[in-house]
């Protein structure tokens, strides 16, 4: 039954990631603040029509795709 | 405020992933609807493309990987690009992304019916499209982790947290679950044997629960549940909490689908163990969805979008309970096995996923086609229709998963089995397959009905494809500077890392597997234990081509009433060579691991061609094509290399004259036949003889007691 060492493995390996990246998370300051994440997501402003004309021009001519 | 960037979120792609999901839906759940209708009336099983088991795994994988799986992306290119403030990084990809998913699922559609199958439960799919899968789904991870790095939002939502889960974890599962030989473009032997293979497919069958028709809709339901009620989710700490705690139990849980069986004994209590954690995190998240509505109770009377997301989410809670029970050993001995399983997943599925992909549209269309909803009224019929379909679907199968385990555990007062005949505990329970099928139809109904409301929502709208929005540019918390510490440069790529770290594990897991194979497997070996012979193997390739084992188990666990039913119970040494194996997880049928020489062949070769003689009122379908069509030996050499290759003690040289060695077995089975009246004078060369060949095989290897 190795394949069971193999899949402890590899499950132990996958939380060993989740762990790294939750420490990170929480050294960078992700988890700091546990309220206005919740509220700040609600908040989608319209946008006022002409100024959405605006953008929408602006979009076509450039390419505004920020680079990695 | 000079850093204020001006972009438009990308509409199109969210509407692309919505129609194919109910698309799929509808085309999904009508396959569902006709198999009900075959267990009910036995005669629209419309042969050899159309039969129940090979619809079976269309049903499964239309539902989870192109109802749910469409509608997962279309929850999350809408709620990932709002909630990090950016396009999509490349509608490029984008659509690639939409048209290689399409394309699966049409391959999926076309190869299922042919019988190209892999058997294993939710990774059916032929290995060509396993590396299609990969492949697109790599795209889709490039897609996100890159909209993450070029995000104006600093913080990560939970939400996002749940998506990238998803990823990483379904890209582990698919490559290790997907680890095969190929014999053919169409065929290929899974890496691993018997008990090993069924715990690979178990942790990949109950993770893929898990981080394909869960944690993604978590996320989901983090966004467009605050969103549709307009106030923040119930506690925020408790979504973070129940986030972590999550992933880190769930990916441990999956021996729960194989207790009783012979896998060791500590590796099923490991699985029991953490599914019963699972409750904590599961219903975390389950009260804080509906906490959230605290105080906007009068708004889900009125509002059909909260009201699909409620009942989504007590679904979810009664699923995520349930699960736990049913991982309980002693309830593991009623419920498995049985209908209850069936009625348990459809609550998930016709609850928590459909539920919320409904409700998550009603929420999408108008936004999108800025226009109102079309039919409230209508909205609500489908709601009420749906619900009531939940019910008279699971209900009935509650009831008959309890029935039929009773009986067959029933014993006389002398202890002779109180129900001998199988059929006789399947004949009990038809009222509740009937009623199962008005569940079914109400609930697609439904679904008919929102189609046309969401139809007519986009007629009277006019569709937004771009939305503008506005964000001040992301501040970085820490600017990469030249020359720093290479450890800093990695830490400032949060998701690069984990990337990479996927990749990484994912080349370990290959590196470990591959010497293994060729090791002796610790399983202990029993010397009676023989390799199928050419015939029987292909015999055992057509008894997976007609998806057989959707309704017969090959696992006799150690009770009292299947010793008795069916013979000694099942040893993990008599499966080392059963590639793929053959288990199954539902009996509608009698378990057939003992079969081998309970009955004449002449009795098979009656009971192929119109089951109901042998066995009058069994609802089984009747396969006169394996009477008719030749055996194509063709590949059979290269299957026998093949098993050689990955172990199995196939003498050397053996391909060359294995169509001979099945042959000449043939012709002994087809003389059996003809001593037992069957009057077809061309029977060796059709596929019943090769059938009948494997279904006498199975389990007698150790009816053979060794000389002592």
């Amino acid at each position: 039954m190795k394949i069971m060492v193999l899949l402890i493995l590899i499950s132990l390996l996958l939380a060993a990631g989740f762990l790294l990246a939750y420490l990170r998370a929480a050294r960078d300051g992700q988890f700091d603040d546990d309220y206005t994440p919740a509220v700040r997501m609600l908040f989608d402003e319209p946008i006022p029509a002409k100024k959405e004309k605006n953008i929408a021009e602006n979009q076509q001519d450039e390419d505004l795709k920020p680079s990695l | 405020m000079s850093n204020i960037q001006q972009f438009q979120y990308d509409n199109k792609i969210v509407r692309a992933f919505g129609i194919a999901s109910f698309v799929f839906g509808i085309v999904g759940m009508l396959v569902g609807l006709i198999m009900a209708c075959q267990i009910v009336y036995p005669e629209l099983n419309l042969g050899p493309w159309f039969t129940f088991g090979r619809l079976r795994p269309l049903h499964t994988n239309a539902v989870i990987f192109a109802f749910v799986g469409n509608g997962i992306f279309m929850g999350v290119y809408y709620s990932l690009q709002r909630l990090l403030k950016a396009r999509m990084w490349s509608d490029k990809l984008s659509w690639i992304h939409f048209w290689g998913w399409q394309i699966v699922i049409a391959l999926a559609a076309v190869t299922l019916p042919m019988g190209l199958t892999t058997s294993g439960e939710y990774s059916e799919l032929i290995w060509p499209l396993d590396i299609l899968i990969t492949l697109v789904w790599v795209i889709f991870g490039i897609n996100m982790f890159a909209t993450i790095l070029t995000r104006r939002e600093s913080h990560l939502y939970v939400a996002i947290w749940f998506y990238i889960a998803t990823w990483v974890t379904v890209a582990v599962l698919h490559i290790v679950r997907s680890m095969e030989v190929p014999v053919t473009l169409t065929q290929s032997y899974p890496v691993f044997s018997g008990v090993q293979e069924a715990l690979v497919q178990w942790w990949y069958g109950h993770n893929a629960v898990a981080f394909f028709l869960t944690t993604p809709y978590l996320g989901m339901m983090y966004y467009f549940l605050p969103k549709a009620a307009n106030r923040p989710v119930f506690s925020y700490k408790l979504s973070i909490i129940h986030f972590w705690a999550l992933i880190f139990i769930y990916i441990w849980a999956g021996p729960h689908h194989l207790l009783y069986s012979t896998l060791p004994d500590w590796v099923q209590s490991l699985g029991t163990v953490f599914s019963i954690m699972l409750i904590a995190p599961s219903w975390g998240g389950m009260l804080n969805g509906l906490l959230t509505l605290r105080g906007a109770w009068d708004r889900v009377a009125n509002d059909p979008v909260l009201k699909f997301m409620v009942v989504a989410v007590i679904a979810y809670g009664m699923a995520t309970f349930e699960g736990p029970m049913l991982s309980i050993k002693s309830v593991n001995a009623i419920s498995h096995f049985t209908d209850w399983t069936i009625a348990h997943v459809h609550v998930g599925a016709l609850g928590w996923n459909g539920f919320l992909t409904f409700g998550t549209m009603y929420w999408l269309w108008p936004r999108m086609y800025r226009t109102k909803l079309y039919s409230t009224q209508l909205a609500n019929v489908h709601f009420w229709t749906g619900t009531l379909g939940i019910i008279f679907y699971a209900i009935p199968l509650y009831w008959a998963g309890w029935t039929q385990a009773l009986m067959w555990k029933e014993f006389t007062p002398v202890g002779t089995l109180a129900w001998g005949n199988f059929l006789d505990t399947v004949t009990q329970i038809m009222p509740m397959y009937t009623m199962r099928i008005v569940g079914g139809t109400l609930f697609f109904v439904g679904v008919l009905i929102g189609v046309y409301n969401l139809y007519k929502t986009g007629t009277q709208g006019t569709f937004l494809s771009n939305e503008s929005a506005e964000a001040p540019a992301r501040e970085r918390l820490a600017p990469v500077v030249k020359g720093e510490h290479w450890h800093r440069w990695i830490e400032g790529r949060p998701m690069q890392m984990l990337l990479w770290s996927t990749i990484l594990i994912a080349i370990g897991g290959i590196v470990q597997i591959v010497p293994m194979v060729f090791v002796d497997s610790q399983v202990p070996k029993i010397s009676t234990v023989k390799p199928y012979t050419p015939l029987e193997l292909t015999g055992r390739d057509l008894y997976i081509r007609e998806g057989c084992v959707g309704c017969h188990s090959q696992m006799i666990r150690p009770f009292r009433d299947e010793t008795e039913r069916y013979g000694e119970y099942s040893k993990s040494g008599e499966y080392i060579y059963d590639r793929p194996f053959l288990w199954g997880s539902k009996r509608t049928g009698p378990d057939l691991w003992r079969e081998g020489g309970k009955y004449p062949d002449s009795w098979h070769y009656n009971h192929m061609m119109d089951p109901t003689t042998m066995s009058p009122g069994s609802i089984m379908p009747a396969y006169p094509h394996l009477l008719e069509d030749k055996i194509d030996y063709s590949d059979l050499a290269a299957k026998i290399t093949v098993l050689r290759k990955l172990g199995t003690p196939y003498p050397k040289d053996f391909e060359k004259y294995a169509v001979s060695n099945a042959e000449e077995q043939a012709n002994k089975i087809a003389q059996n036949l003809a001593s037992q009246g069957v009057k077809d004078q061309n029977i060796q060369d059709k596929e019943i003889v090769a059938i009948i060949a494997y279904l006498q095989r199975l389990g007698t290897d150790i009816k053979i007691l060794p000389k002592q």
